[in-house]
């Protein structure tokens, strides 16, 4: 027999919202697109740039979702292992810069940088763990969270007493000028390679969890690890592969974002941290699927919304209220899927 | 017995104050007179009781405590250091006052965060030696640092805090009577920005970028206002940013679809560079004039997007550093060896070697006396009143008046980037 059809009051007001939320942003939309100041060109080229920026989130927000599945901890140092990652890549291309070898074999020197950076994160981020977060595996969730807190402060200010307050250059790489035509887009060529290396790197992570003996071993252990350890699983050094791997994604993802933006800083990996944790909790936290959207919606949001929903009512400066924007529709997707776009509620 | 005590201490407060006037305009820090005997209270413990606000005490043996509240951690560290070096400058020169040693002690008052302009302050008063405060670095952390200083007595003396609004009483920023500046007041920069953009660039539209700070954002109205005013200039937008914002492409493919003549963004490191370096990915912004403010003339600039502002022409506003030979000659080359630097990282360490310099000048006139066990007394009012009467000091970066707050020097440079080094296009000491 079946259920009558009920109205919740919450269900009403849920369904009221977005209602609201999907006129006002079609009305909004419709009114800054027929203001006309933005030609169908810069709407393609803002869209291209969010992809870009959320590529990037997403490689750092693996490595929150990554942990978070086997630890069910937030680690807020993962900010930092992007920076040391970016700054590896800074010495090494500038030494490659100096002798030469980066203007005579770029695409080598680059390559290198890019293995220099995520190694070198790799090896921070297992430290963390090893060091900083496994004596506390047995304390209340709190305690690591807060721990994190403290290794980010750590991490970031041993960068700053190592590299010095000021921002640096990152070597120039001439073969990334100008745009490349993908599909019929002209895209710039330095977003081109954070696009296509976010795709490669995401791909062999799916490959990597799905298809190898240790990638099962990190989804039993995520599943639960006194049985993963019944099973003959060695926990502990799955959660340190993990740490690395999340770890090397980040690194990677630092120098890309350097080469790109030509430089590098100590507090680099502050507000990245802060919008890849937000993009992996968008997705789903635990899920990588949902690192991926997350990190791509976010960047996509930032990029986008600001203009398309407040230019059109003349807001002045809309663009900074992109932070807004995007926190605004993260609590939008906790409201309506508390456990994200593709995340599962906890114990299903 | 009292009662006579407080009618005799009224002639000698008038003293005090005469006293402070009449200290010699144009000393140099090296010729500066000590007040004579008979300028000072017999009994100055019960001088101090009755003048209002009091004094500091410093007991005998004791150093002159003063303090520094400038960013030296944070990424504008490199110019509290640059100031803090200058400071260091002085000091080496004068490190003595009154028979006693000087000692400067160093807080962190950041620059990115306005609270951490309160949290150096209020670490300040907790230390009652301290006689005078030498910051902050940036303006929004001066106006949350001013009414806990000016609770305590404490005169604080800015040598980079420009946002109009601190020294402007109806400003909601103001600094208050204890707040003085040896920097310039960015109504000079945002006029000599807005005349050069009108008369040598011949501009006629202009978009601003801003980061929200006092000193951003008021700067930029500045020139808004003036740009329109001295040659009908059209401000196309003024947009805004946030602190730590890493990608500008969206703000800048905004601005370009306005089409303006010139971008003018007085925002900070690292900002400022990325956002130059991004303004080549959108055409539309090709043959746009970028212009920045003091807030990126430094050298990390030059380290992340100096080859790039370079190619595109940019330009730069700042203190006119033409300070004459005693800067070039005595001053440049002691900074240096003590920054290790061939060029100083930003430009307003010799604004903190007049500020230390007129801060002691202070200490002396609104010195008291020293009671019989050799403790001094220094009228809390009379160092603000120096301050506030300061007329045509003699000091490394000009001839300086405080006129409500605003001591600085207002010439203005404007640079270019010529072989990776600054190099001055226009000055308003010539200019005018």
């Amino acid at each position: 027999m079946r259920r009558p059809f009920r109205f919740s009051t919450l269900g009403i007001i849920q369904t009221v919202i977005a209602l609201a939320i999907v006129v006002g942003v079609t009305v909004s939309a419709i009114h800054t697109i027929n203001g006309g100041l933005l030609s169908p060109d810069d709407w393609r080229d803002l869209f291209v740039y969010g992809i870009s920026q959320g590529s990037l989130y997403a490689l750092i927000a693996l490595g929150y979702t990554l942990v978070y599945g086997v630890l069910l901890m937030i680690n807020f140092a993962h900010g930092d292992v992007y920076m040391f990652g970016a700054f590896t890549g800074f010495f090494v291309g500038d030494y490659l810069a100096s002798s030469e070898f980066l203007d005579t074999n770029p695409i080598v020197a680059l390559v290198v940088m890019l293995a220099a950076g995520a190694v070198t994160s790799l090896v921070v981020a297992v430290l963390l763990e090893r060091i900083a977060y496994r004596p506390l595996r047995r304390a209340p969730r709190l305690v690591p969270l807060i721990t994190a807190i403290g290794a980010s402060l750590f991490i970031s200010n041993t960068a700053r007493g190592f590299y010095g307050d000021g921002v640096k250059a990152y070597p120039h790489f001439e073969m990334l000028e100008g745009r490349i035509d993908l599909l019929g887009i002209p895209v710039l060529k330095g977003h081109a390679l954070v696009i296509a290396s976010a795709v490669i790197l995401m791909a062999v992570l799916w490959w990597f969890v799905n298809r190898t003996r240790t990638g099962r071993a990190m989804r039993a252990v995520s599943e639960d690890k006194d049985t993963a350890s019944l099973m003959g699983i060695d926990v502990d050094r799955i959660i340190s592969i993990t740490f690395a791997v999340g770890g090397a994604l980040a690194g990677a993802a630092g120098v890309l974002y350097a080469i790109v933006y030509n430089q590098v800083i100590w507090s680099m990996g502050f507000i990245p941290g802060i919008k890849a944790f937000t993009a992996a909790v968008l997705g789903g936290i635990g899920n990588i699927f949902g690192a991926m959207l997350g990190g791509l919606m976010l960047g996509i949001l930032e990029s986008v919304a600001p203009v398309l929903l407040l230019q059109g009512w003349g807001v002045p400066s809309p663009n900074q209220l992109r932070d807004a924007i995007a926190f605004t529709v993260l609590v939008l997707v906790l409201i309506f899927r508390p456990y994200g776009l593709l995340g599962r509620p906890e114990g299903k | 017995m009292h009662k006579s005590l407080k009618w005799s201490v009224i002639p000698l407060t008038f003293l005090f104050i005469l006293a402070a006037c009449n200290n010699t305009p144009g000393e140099s820090p090296a010729m500066s007179s000590e007040p004579s005997a008979s300028q000072l209270a017999e009994d100055p413990s019960a001088a101090c009781a009755v003048l209002e606000g009091g004094c500091f005490e410093v007991p005998a043996g004791e150093p002159l405590t003063v303090a520094s509240a400038l960013a030296i951690s944070g990424d504008v560290a490199f110019l509290g250091n640059d100031t803090n070096f200058g400071i260091q400058v002085a000091q080496e020169e004068r490190g003595q006052v009154l028979g006693r040693d000087v000692e400067v002690l160093h807080e962190d008052a950041g620059c990115g965060d306005a609270a951490s302009g309160q949290t150096a302050a209020e670490s300040i008063v907790a230390n009652t030696a301290i006689l005078g405060v030498m910051g902050t670095t940036c303006s929004r952390t001066a106006v949350t640092a001013m009414p806990v200083l000016a609770n305590a007595g404490l005169v604080m003396v800015s040598p980079s805090n420009t946002a109009p609004g601190l020294t402007n009483p109806d400003h909601e920023q103001y600094g208050g009577p204890n707040y003085f500046r040896t920097a310039y007041n960015d109504k000079v920069q945002g006029a000599a920005v807005a005349k050069y953009a009108c008369e040598v660039l011949g501009v006629t539209s202009a978009a601003t970028v801003h980061d929200g700070s006092p000193y951003a954002e008021q700067l930029q109205q500045v020139f808004v206002d003036d740009f329109a005013e001295f040659c009908g200039g059209t401000a196309t937008s003024q947009n805004a940013i946030g602190v730590g914002d890493t990608d500008f492409h969206a703000v800048l493919t905004t601005i370009g679809a306005e089409a303006p003549d010139m971008i003018f963004m007085p925002i900070f490191d690292p900002e400022g560079p990325l956002m130059v370096v991004q303004s080549r990915d959108v055409p539309a912004l090709a043959d746009t004039i970028f212009f920045g403010a003091d807030g990126v003339k430094d050298a990390g600039f030059i380290a992340a997007a100096g080859t790039i502002a370079e190619d595109i022409g940019m330009y730069f506003s700042g203190p006119d550093l033409s300070f004459g030979s005693r800067y070039t000659d005595d001053f440049l080359p002691a900074l240096l060896e003590i920054e290790g630097t061939t060029e100083p990282l930003a430009p307003y360490h010799a604004h903190g070697y007049d500020a230390y310099n007129i801060l002691m000048d202070a200490i002396v006139a609104a010195w008291v006396g020293d009671d019989a066990d050799g403790t001094s007394y220094f009228a809390k009012n009379l160092i603000v009143e120096h301050f506030a009467t300061l007329t045509d000091y003699d000091g490394l970066t000009g001839t300086l008046t405080c006129n409500g707050g605003d001591c600085g020097s207002e010439e203005v440079s404007i640079a270019q980037l010529q072989g990776g080094v600054y190099t001055e296009v226009y000055t308003t000491r010539s200019a005018s």
